[in-house]
């Protein structure tokens, strides 16, 4: 169990806001942080590893005290024992895909596991490749297998995915599930993609402004019941085009474009560029499979 | 045929130079690097002084301060039975302090350079300072070392003011090559000046090649870009 209370101030793209967070974090859970950029759930992780101090507060964990800001405690991120995954990686460019592993064992731990990393992560054929010349997916995989070598038991991922292809990314969603499970790892998961969220994390917890606005399973979360029998979708305005009495919409849905007609009278008060709620009833929509 | 003493001797002095101001260097540019200290500036400035300042005026400071008259030269004579006016080891000193900002200049660049999660990384696995430093931090600013190393190598071989002030004109003790060859000017044998002046022209234009042939190569930050 981690208790966590800490408030600061952060300098966000809006101006100054206040991250004030308090939340207690149980051992083995998968936790999700969601919620626009610039919210404070990357400060979150940092003040939860060490890396960035509070203005207030306090972390405790089951047996230690890591930050208490009125007794002056601060643990240096280097005892707190953390795995952590960086948006942007952090690899060390003076050293190999395996020097980059074999750096993050600690003394005396078996090499085995980097073996078994490396298979993993499909890294094998690139462990002798200079860290400068990897893709960013490949790049992304060398900084999850680098924070699984020290085998701690809490694991801080900020949005370790978002350089994978889908079938890579699934894979290794699946094996940080089984990591997490078989270990009893907590982790904490930053990601913006409610997909992942819903296939990896117990408990969601929605910020903004940095404050947690909304706490509990994806499917609460995410699901709006006023709406279960409808399927809403939000788009976006391309293009309004008039053909005789009706007017064609084009329409972004995600990455596709789609056209709609509608009556004059009901476009009347869109304008381009508008955020739109289309909902159909669910019952009616034909799903097929990609 | 010239005396090749004056040439020892300042390779010498220079390779002692650069040896222990790479050792006060690292620490200290690692502080001037990441300190929020109040007055960083003052000790910045202080660092850069030789830079601007014309080198009799510190070697006149030095000349003072070694004195055995005053206070530090008669604590240094008295406790460790040292002269450092005149002597190799005052030479050194001073050098030390004149070639300063040479050595920690690029290398405060060179932390400065570095991306701070590299370090956060380090310290997330584990990593002590000590370790991140000599694993992670110097093996990514070897352009800046390489760049603090050969200049202040070149630099104190090619001072005058400061060892005149200090050293004087010793044989063997203080004679370093830009001292031979002000004193063979004066007593015109223009010849062995040419050939001592020839030299460490040859050698300044090769040690300066180097760091942009190096730094060419590798794209951090130094002093020279």
């Amino acid at each position: 169990m981690i208790t966590f209370k800490t408030s600061k101030e952060l300098n966000a793209a809006t101006g100054k806001i206040m991250l004030d967070v308090d939340l207690e974090i149980k051992k083995g859970e998968f936790i999700a942080l969601y919620g626009p950029s610039g919210s404070g759930k990357t400060t979150l992780l940092r003040i939860l590893s060490g890396l960035d101090k509070p203005d207030l507060g306090y972390i405790k964990t089951d047996n230690h005290v890591w930050l208490d800001i009125e007794n002056k405690i601060n643990v240096i991120p280097q005892k707190r024992n953390i795995g952590f995954v960086f948006q942007h990686y952090a690899l060390f460019p003076n050293m190999t895909v395996r020097e980059n592993l074999l750096y993050a064992l600690p003394q005396k731990h078996n090499e085995k596991i980097i073996e078994e990393l490396l298979e993993l992560m499909e890294l094998s054929q690139l462990q002798h490749q200079d860290i400068n010349i990897l893709s960013g997916g490949q790049k992304q995989r060398v900084a999850l297998a680098r924070s699984l070598v020290q085998q701690a038991e809490i694991l801080l991922l900020d949005e370790p995915f978002a350089a994978l292809d889908n079938a890579r990314r699934s894979k290794i969603q699946d094996y940080i599930l089984k990591i997490h499970q078989q270990l009893n790892l907590t982790t904490i998961l930053v990601s913006h993609d409610i997909s992942e969220i819903y296939k990896m994390a117990d408990t969601v917890l929605v910020i903004e402004n940095g404050k947690i606005i909304k706490e509990g399973s994806p499917q609460e979360v995410f699901t709006n019941k006023k709406t279960s029998e409808n399927i809403e979708v939000i788009a976006e305005i391309l293009e309004i085009k008039k053909m005789g009495s009706n007017c064609i919409i084009s329409i972004l849905i995600g990455k596709t474009i789609t056209e709609i007609s509608k009556s004059e009278n009901e476009v009347k008060e869109l304008r381009l560029g508008d955020k739109i709620s289309i909902s159909l009833q669910s019952y009616q929509a034909t799903i097929n499979k990609l | 045929m010239i005396d090749l003493d004056p040439l020892f001797l300042t390779f010498k002095l220079a390779l002692l130079t650069t040896i222990i101001l790479l050792l006060i260097s690292i620490p200290f540019a690692y502080w001037l690097a990441y300190t929020q200290f109040k007055f960083k500036a003052v000790i910045e400035t202080i660092v850069s002084l030789p830079l601007v300042l014309p080198p009799s005026v510190l070697g006149f400071y030095l000349l003072l301060a070694f004195s055995p008259e005053n206070a530090f030269g008669k604590f240094c004579k008295h406790y460790f039975n040292t002269q450092f006016v005149f002597t190799f080891q005052g030479l050194l000193i001073s050098s030390v302090l004149y070639s300063l900002p040479f050595m920690v200049h690029p290398l405060q660049t060179g932390f400065k350079s570095i991306n701070k999660s590299l370090i956060e990384a380090s310290y997330i696995l584990g990593k002590s300072k000590i370790t991140t430093l000599l694993k992670i931090l110097l093996p990514n600013m070897r352009a800046s070392l390489f760049t603090g190393i050969v200049l202040t190598f070149a630099h104190t071989i090619g001072e005058f003011g400061v060892v005149l002030m200090v050293g004087g004109n010793i044989p063997n003790k203080t004679r370093v090559v830009s001292i031979a060859i002000y004193d063979e000017v004066q007593s015109m044998n223009y010849h062995n000046a040419n050939i001592y002046s020839i030299i460490l022209l040859t050698f300044s234009f090769l040690i300066l090649l180097s760091v942009y042939i190096f730094n060419h190569r590798s794209n951090n930050e130094n002093l020279l870009q």
